[in-house]
């Protein structure tokens, strides 16, 4: 067991001199105003990443950053104001910067604090110190030497890792104080190969909230490198993709992000609420096939996507998104739960303390069928299968969304053949769901790679879901 | 509080870096480079008629680079107290100490380094308000919400914001200047049997006497979302299609992407020993001008201090030259361009036809406005997007088009530009005007 808010304490606020009384006294100032609440997000994080290429480490970072991020509500209003200096007269003075929102003059206070102690998924244990420099070198030059050894068609090797510890401290005007302590790790391979003047190019990663040393163990590493070299090699082979509308099948992990664009971002909390989304007041209708569960699921072990709190200090949870092909409900942080009058479910994210916090997703993944995968690529007479992607967007208002196939086959009766270059698959979101005819039983979750973008911020995502048939989509190839 | 100067901590930040290559020096480096930014502003919203966000940004940040020999290591810091730099300075160290030697790594060299600052006419100052500033956004959104058939809003954002940056290196070099950036853009919402569409618009200047009118980007927005109602699919086909002068630029960065240094010395581009060969159709000119009055990308050195060139980089549509900085240039066993942190001012040069004038060319055809996802492969060249527009007959826009994508090659539809327009937009590094290509493969129903 270990005490986060203890530790952010220690971490952050010690070392400033500051302790309760002193955001006890911030929030006077912050709520000497008309706002309904507020909060104070403290954060510390240190970043690192070491990289390889030309068979040398080339080059390391080392950075770090630390600040204070303060949020006034009223209503549907936000002021804010962020302070790189931890000190008392930087955190009053973005007080008062940030209630300017909401002008008044009522007297608030916090009456007395209590703790959110939250879940408990990963160790607290700094990533950054859980192997040796010299063992950092010595991983990634391990990996340039197994990938150069895999075929002589390689030219380039490209291999990095990078790790965060990050401890943030978040305080509520409603009393509620919580912490937490955020590891995370990422190791990529990037191959380029060549044959007869073609170049290609193949890439594989993962990662999550632990140390290096799991890259490490049992040679984990080497397989990133065996599938970024598969990838390349295959690129080689691979023919014109096909373009139109036909019957795709989607491989299991990864193929997720098809979940994350078409339906996740059109359920999170602040657009629907505003009614931007294309999901909007739909609860209870139909929205995808029978069979269907999707859920955004914070609470996963060591995963990328999870936080033992998210950054209001709300516990994570287990949310479902759609049950059964029925949609049920949407991702909410504190100010749009409130003005939705729902709860929030522990999806108020932010990119850091300079940051306000929104409604992001965590983990969005498809529950397993029951059908053996093999089956549902049999079943497709002329289509497509794409097991590997690169990243998606969304228009979440016209629900038009797109993914990028980075591995694909075409599907010639029921048996996969020729692999075909990368495509742009194009549909819309309230609709490809519905289309669903077959999900697979073997549901897995993404390698710890996904990024998600949203009005300029970025955070750490996880996705997943099991093997998929689904029944016309756009495929944007070259080849008629 | 409002957005003040920064002029008069210029001279304590150029100190700041000084400091940091003497506490390098001090640690054992051999060489170093030190980079400080500090950036703030103030950034409202208005939504539905009323303030929805006030955010007064501060930023500041310290990056430092040392050389042991040919091992290079790098820290940066948000903490600008002595000890925290020192700290950053020890950190880049520690890292050379594991870093392998490295033949190419080191500062740009000294001959290089820049000597002429130009005024190049960055720095100004909005001085607005929050109250004012949250003035002209609900004005740009209420203007939106006032055209027929807009239902509902994301908001008008305006966001000013000045920055200053310092660079410094063991050459004795230091450098500096100061900027500024503001932006105010508009989105909504239109909606047509249970069917809803968004669109944008925004303007973006280093002046604020430049920037376009609230009401006047309100209703560019809500008129572009207007026309988007109704949007439908086309049949899968190959087709011309013409992008947009604000898409065109996204055709161009990719081309950058393909002759920065770094992709071609990893053997990462489409565009490898294409010096001199002809990788435009021959319409197309582009230029790059560091020294462009309020550019976006005016600067008189880059991030290693090297006085940057104006160049003619594609010479109808001949390659004339790379992007790259000294690292890249040394891995190519060549010069440096002067484009560390990147292109400054790419121009596209104008052609004389309206965007009205394309459309008739075109006669039938595929109007492109936006793009959505990243299928683009800088190796390859392969090229697949999401894509919105309108269905052109006649050469006249007939209807919006949305749920289909654009495929092709890059070094296939850059020579197929057959036509270039004089619709400038300027609102970025990147310039260009709309452009034709008159053949790619578009996939719909």
């Amino acid at each position: 067991m270990h005490n986060p808010l203890e530790l952010a304490k220690s971490s952050i606020l010690d070392p400033s001199g500051l302790n309760e009384s002193h955001l006890s006294q911030a929030f006077s100032t912050l709520l000497n105003s008309s706002a309904d609440s507020g909060d104070i997000y403290f954060q510390m994080r240190k970043h690192e990443a070491w990289s390889l290429e030309d068979g040398i480490v080339k080059d390391a970072s080392y950075n770090i950053s630390q600040g204070v991020g303060i949020r006034a509500i009223k209503g549907e209003k936000s002021g804010f104001a962020y302070s790189d200096e931890i000190l008392m007269p930087a955190l009053l003075e973005s007080c008062k910067a940030a209630r300017a929102i909401a002008r008044g003059n009522q007297e608030g206070q916090v009456q007395a604090w209590k703790a959110n102690t939250g879940n408990q998924l990963y160790m607290p244990d700094n990533p950054l110190d859980s192997i040796t420099e010299a063992d950092k070198v010595n991983l990634l030059r391990s990996l340039d030497a197994l990938a150069r050894r895999q075929d002589d068609r390689i030219k380039q090797v490209m291999a990095s890792i990078a790790g965060t510890h990050e401890i943030i401290l978040v305080a509520n005007s409603d009393g509620s104080m919580a912490a937490d302590v955020r590891p995370l790790v990422r190791l990529n391979v990037s191959v380029i190969v060549e044959n007869k003047g073609r170049l290609e190019q193949g890439s594989a990663g993962g990662g999550g909230r632990f140390g290096y040393d799991i890259f490490t163990q049992d040679n984990h590493a080497h397989s990133f490198v065996h599938e970024a070299v598969r990838m390349a090699l295959l690129n080689l082979e691979a023919v014109e993709a096909p373009a139109g509308e036909m019957n795709v099948v989607l491989g299991p992990g990864w193929p997720g992000v098809l979940l994350h664009e078409a339906i996740g971002h059109g359920l999170e909390g602040d657009f629907t609420r505003k009614g931007t989304s294309a999901f909007s007041g739909r609860v209870g209708e139909r929205v995808a096939s029978k069979g269907v569960t999707v859920v955004d699921d914070g609470t996963l072990e060591n995963r990328r996507g999870s936080l033992n709190i998210d950054d209001e200090g709300t516990t994570t949870q287990c949310t479902t998104l759609i049950e059964d092909g029925i949609l049920k409900g949407f991702m909410q942080d504190k100010l749009n739960a409130k003005l939705s009058n729902t709860e929030p479910t522990g999806n108020g994210r932010r990119e850091s303390y300079s940051h306000l916090p929104m409604p992001r997703m965590t983990n969005t993944y498809m529950l397993a069928g029951e059908l053996d995968p093999g089956e549902i690529l049999s079943s497709v007479d002329s289509g497509f299968y794409a097991v590997n992607f690169g990243g998606g967007q969304v228009d979440i208002t016209s629900g038009k969304f797109v993914f990028n196939a980075s591995e694909a086959y075409l599907i010639e009766k029921g048996k996969v053949t020729k692999p075909v270059k990368g495509a742009t698959l194009i549909g819309d979101g309230p609709d490809v769901l519905t289309r669903v005819s077959m999900i697979g039983n073997d549901l897995e979750l993404d390698r710890g790679v996904g990024t998600c973008g949203k009005e300029g911020q970025s955070v750490p995502v996880g996705v997943g879901q099991p093997t998929l048939r689904i029944d016309g989509i756009t495929v944007g190839g070259t080849s008629q | 509080m409002k957005v003040q100067p920064l002029v008069h901590t210029k001279e304590k930040l150029e100190d700041l870096v000084l400091s940091c290559l003497t506490e390098s020096k001090k640690q054992g480096a051999t060489s170093a480079e030190a980079t400080v930014n500090i950036e703030h502003g103030l950034s409202v919203t208005a939504r539905l008629g009323e303030a929805e966000t006030l955010e007064h940004h501060n930023d500041r940040g310290l990056g430092i680079t040392i050389y042991m020999g040919q091992k290079k290591g790098s820290a940066s810091t948000t903490n600008f107290e002595p000890s925290a730099i020192k700290d950053a300075v020890t950190a880049a160290c520690k890292i050379a100490s594991f870093t392998e030697e490295d033949e190419c790594a080191g500062l740009a060299d000294a001959e290089l380094m820049a000597t002429n600052m130009q005024d190049l006419d960055l720095d100004h100052p909005w001085g607005v308000s929050p109250e004012e500033a949250l003035e002209i956004a609900i004005e740009c959104e209420n203007t939106a919400r006032d055209v027929d058939k807009i239902s509902n809003s994301e908001g008008a954002s305006l966001t000013t914001s000045q920055g200053t940056t310092i660079y410094g290196n063991s050459h004795n070099f230091v450098g500096s200047y100061s900027s500024t950036r503001h932006n105010l853009s508009c989105v909504v919402i239109a909606e047509q049997d249970g069917n809803m569409q968004r669109d944008y618009w925004f303007a973006t200047t280093r002046d604020p006497k430049n920037l376009e009118s609230a009401a006047s980007i309100g209703r560019k927005a809500a008129e572009r979302t207007v026309s988007r109602l109704g949007a439908r699919k086309i049949s899968t086909q190959s087709t011309p299609v013409i992008f947009e002068a604000n898409m065109a630029r996204s055709l161009l960065s990719h081309f950058v992407s393909a002759v920065s240094g770094g992709s071609l010395y990893r053997n990462a581009s489409f565009l490898i020993d294409h010096l001199d060969k002809q990788v435009f159709s021959d319409s197309i000119t582009i230029t790059e001008d560091p020294f462009i009055k309020g550019g976006f990308g005016s600067s008189s050195f880059d991030l290693e201090g090297v006085a940057t060139k104006a160049r003619t980089l594609v010479d109808n549509g001949v390659l004339k030259g790379y992007v790259l900085s000294s690292y890249s240039a040394r891995k190519l066993a060549m010069q440096t361009t002067g484009n560390a942190g990147g292109v400054h001012n790419l121009e596209l040069q104008a052609g004389k036809k309206s965007l009205d004038q394309l459309l008739k060319q075109m006669q039938k055809g595929l109007l492109i406005t936006e793009l959505i996802g990243h299928g683009v492969n800088t190796v390859t060249g392969d090229y697949s997007r999401g894509a919105v527009g309108y269905w052109v007959e006649n050469g006249e826009i007939q209807y919006p088009v949305d749920e289909i994508t654009i495929a092709g090659n890059l070094k296939d539809m850059y020579k197929k530009i057959v036509e270039v327009g004089n619709d400038v937009d300027r609102r970025s590094n990147i310039i260009t005007p709309s452009l034709l290509i008159d053949e790619m493969m578009v996939a719909g129903s």
